[in-house]
């Protein structure tokens, strides 16, 4: 009886709530100008056309501007398409000033390689311009069940002022397992993942350069963080050695690494993982026991590990306990 | 009367808590700024508590950290999603026994996690599960006993940093898997005693409701186990009303006083009215 009105006041309130979000004070004229101060924004060249930003190797906070994942261009003879479009607005926007200060071909698509904050919350500087944004056919389906938390969460940690203007916006275009782009002369090929990092992963390969941007399939350096599925991931390791890719821009880590080489790290850590799980799971110890232990021989191996190590091992439990 | 007036009460208050809750949470949202420090983030969570126990418990009286019911989660929430939670019952601090346990988060969407009612002979003591904690906030367990007392204890959980968002991780194998159970038995290493421990699982995204459907734009219904109720040989051993802030893939571990050798029988309905039944052999040690 009333138990589908009470359901449906509570959807709806949560609508109204993103709705609301949405309809902040959206200022990109006073984003530019804090991006001002994001003069340590700058993008190398890495190959013939395909220029990087290498994010900090830190948690999002507003001293960083959010920058802390990888960012790409890929420059044809008639178009720029960007990949991930950065963890704040004002951090987007320095990113297309510096791409124009490289090419006057405008860009025309920015692909999202999934759905964590640090990789779209600079999505709407790209939809003000006119880009077709391009993502995993999972991913508005993934930002609708999350963007309201990521935007009160972050605000929480980033502050008012780089929350400014940062929206949820969704793709338009999406891909159900390849879609090619053209960009004049270059060809990029966009392959959907089945769940691993998230469940909507999507990396993008350069045809010409022979160049992959893999966003969070591949974390160096930092610790991975699982939010889709270990198994999944770990299932795809054979598949992604695979791609015949002379280098790629992982989500996090170096500007650019030697492929496949660069997989090792976190295929060996999650290996661990799963192996520390799956023995306190025989051994019948709780959750909440296993986690403050399993993959704890890592933790030199890896930036931010007490950040993300528990996280990881409290979703590879809920996940493997199943098998 | 007492008992008459509190079955009455069951089905409409976790619904009116769960719309006071709505309005207080949009306030969240909306409202908050700054650095959340500690005090505030406890302040903000009794606040709530405060506006939401009368729709949850009337105007009966709380008695607060008597013993007879604790409750542990982690300091911090690692994964929003995920966050495993202990009640401790002590029957020997409420000697007319304890019916039923209340799970509450003051800062969830839906704050009334869960009520279990406790079979009348089934010794639970300690029963684990995991939920969802979207901010700051206490968890709460209010166990009433026989007599229709109730007793409160409460630990305070911040939320998880980062990313970590209390939706389902894997959406398509969420759906394709509901309905799957495992009952996991780890009989007593000593075979003179009666108790044993059980962890039921349940395959199901126990959907909050958030996402929209690709075609018609409008939201999906939350979706969620209802109804639980575990049982050896047609006896009640513990039963739940829940909601979607019980995590995806429901998860209860608890102990329990074997009668018999009857097996074991689970059923759970959710609210689409699916019905998911599942029975096994108990398990002995010592066979
Ligand atoms: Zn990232
Ligand atoms: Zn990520």
């Amino acid at each position: 009886m009333s138990i589908d009105r009470l359901r449906r006041r509570l959807v709806s309130g949560f609508a109204c709530t993103a709705a609301s979000a949405a309809l902040l004070p959206c200022c990109l004229g006073r984003a530019v100008l804090a991006a001002g101060g994001s003069s340590r924004f700058s993008l190398r060249q890495i190959a013939d056309g395909l220029f990087a930003f290498q994010g900090a190797d830190e948690l999002m906070t507003a001293a960083n501007d959010g920058a802390i994942c990888n960012l790409g261009a890929v420059v044809g003879t008639d178009a720029v398409a960007v990949i991930d479009s950065g963890g704040s607005l004002i951090e987007a926007q320095a990113f297309l000033a510096a791409i124009g200060k490289v090419t006057a071909k405008p860009v025309r698509f920015l692909v999202n390689t999934h759905m964590h904050p640090d990789h779209i919350f600079g999505n709407a500087a790209f939809r003000e311009i006119g880009a077709t944004i391009v993502g995993h056919r999972n991913l508005p389906r993934a930002l609708d069940a999350r963007g309201a938390f990521y935007l009160h969460n972050y605000r929480e940690q980033l502050g008012e002022a780089l929350m400014e203007g940062v929206e949820i916006v969704s793709p338009t275009m999406l891909v159900d397992d390849h879609l090619q782009l053209d960009l004049g002369g270059r060809m990029i090929e966009l392959r959907a993942w089945k769940a691993a990092h998230t469940d909507n992963d999507l990396t993008v390969f350069d045809t010409v350069t022979r160049t992959l941007f893999a966003g969070d399939l591949v974390f160096m350096g930092s610790l991975p963080t699982l939010d889709g599925s270990l198994l999944g991931w770990l299932r795809q390791m054979d598949a992604l050695t695979a791609i015949d890719a002379a280098r790629v821009v992982p989500g996090h880590g170096p500007i650019t690494a030697d492929w496949p080489q660069a997989l090792a790290g976190e295929r060996r850590y999650f290996e661990v993982l799963a192996r520390d799980i799956r023995k306190a799971i025989v051994d019948g110890t709780p959750l909440r026991e296993a986690v403050k232990t399993a993959g704890e021989s890592e933790r030199d191996n890896w930036h931010l590990f007490d950040d993300y190590n528990e996280r990881n091992a409290t979703a590879a439990f809920a996940e493997l306990e199943w098998e | 009367m007492q008992n008459h007036a509190y079955s009455g009460r069951q089905l409409a208050l976790p619904l009116a808590s769960v719309f006071a809750a709505i309005i207080l949470t949009i306030g969240t949202l909306l409202g908050s700024s700054g650095a959340a420090n500690a005090q505030q983030t406890t302040a903000s969570s009794d606040r709530i508590w405060h506006d939401l126990k009368g729709d949850v418990f009337g105007d009966r009286a709380i008695l607060v950290d008597t013993g007879v019911v604790r409750i542990e989660a982690p300091k911090r929430a690692q994964d929003a999603a995920i966050v495993p939670v202990d009640i401790y019952l002590d029957p020997a601090k409420a000697p007319d026994g304890i019916k039923s346990v209340t799970l509450i988060i003051d800062a969830n969407p839906a704050p009334v996690a869960a009520t279990f009612q406790l079979g009348k002979d089934a010794g639970v003591t300690h029963l684990s599960t995991r939920v969802r904690v979207n901010d700051y906030s206490y968890l709460r367990a209010i166990a009433e006993t026989q007599g229709g007392q109730l007793h409160m204890a409460q630990t305070f959980v911040k939320a998880s940093g980062g990313c970590s968002a209390p939706a389902v991780k894997n959406q398509d194998e969420a759906n394709a898997t509901m309905g799957q159970m495992k009952l996991r038995q780890f009989p007593p290493k000593e075979t003179m005693t009666k108790t044993e421990e059980l962890q039921l699982m349940i395959r199901h995204p126990n959907n909050s409701g958030l996402q929209r459907d690709p075609l018609t734009q409008y939201f999906i219904p939350a979706h969620f186990v209802q109804k639980l109720s575990i049982s050896q040989a047609g006896q009640p051993i513990l039963s739940m009303e829940g909601g979607i802030s019980i995590s995806e893939d429901p998860n209860f571990r608890f102990d329990f006083t074997v009668h018999g050798n009857g097996e074991i029988q689970v059923e759970a309905i959710d609210t689409d009215g699916k019905t998911f039944r599942n029975q096994w052999p108990l398990e002995t040690a010592g066979l």
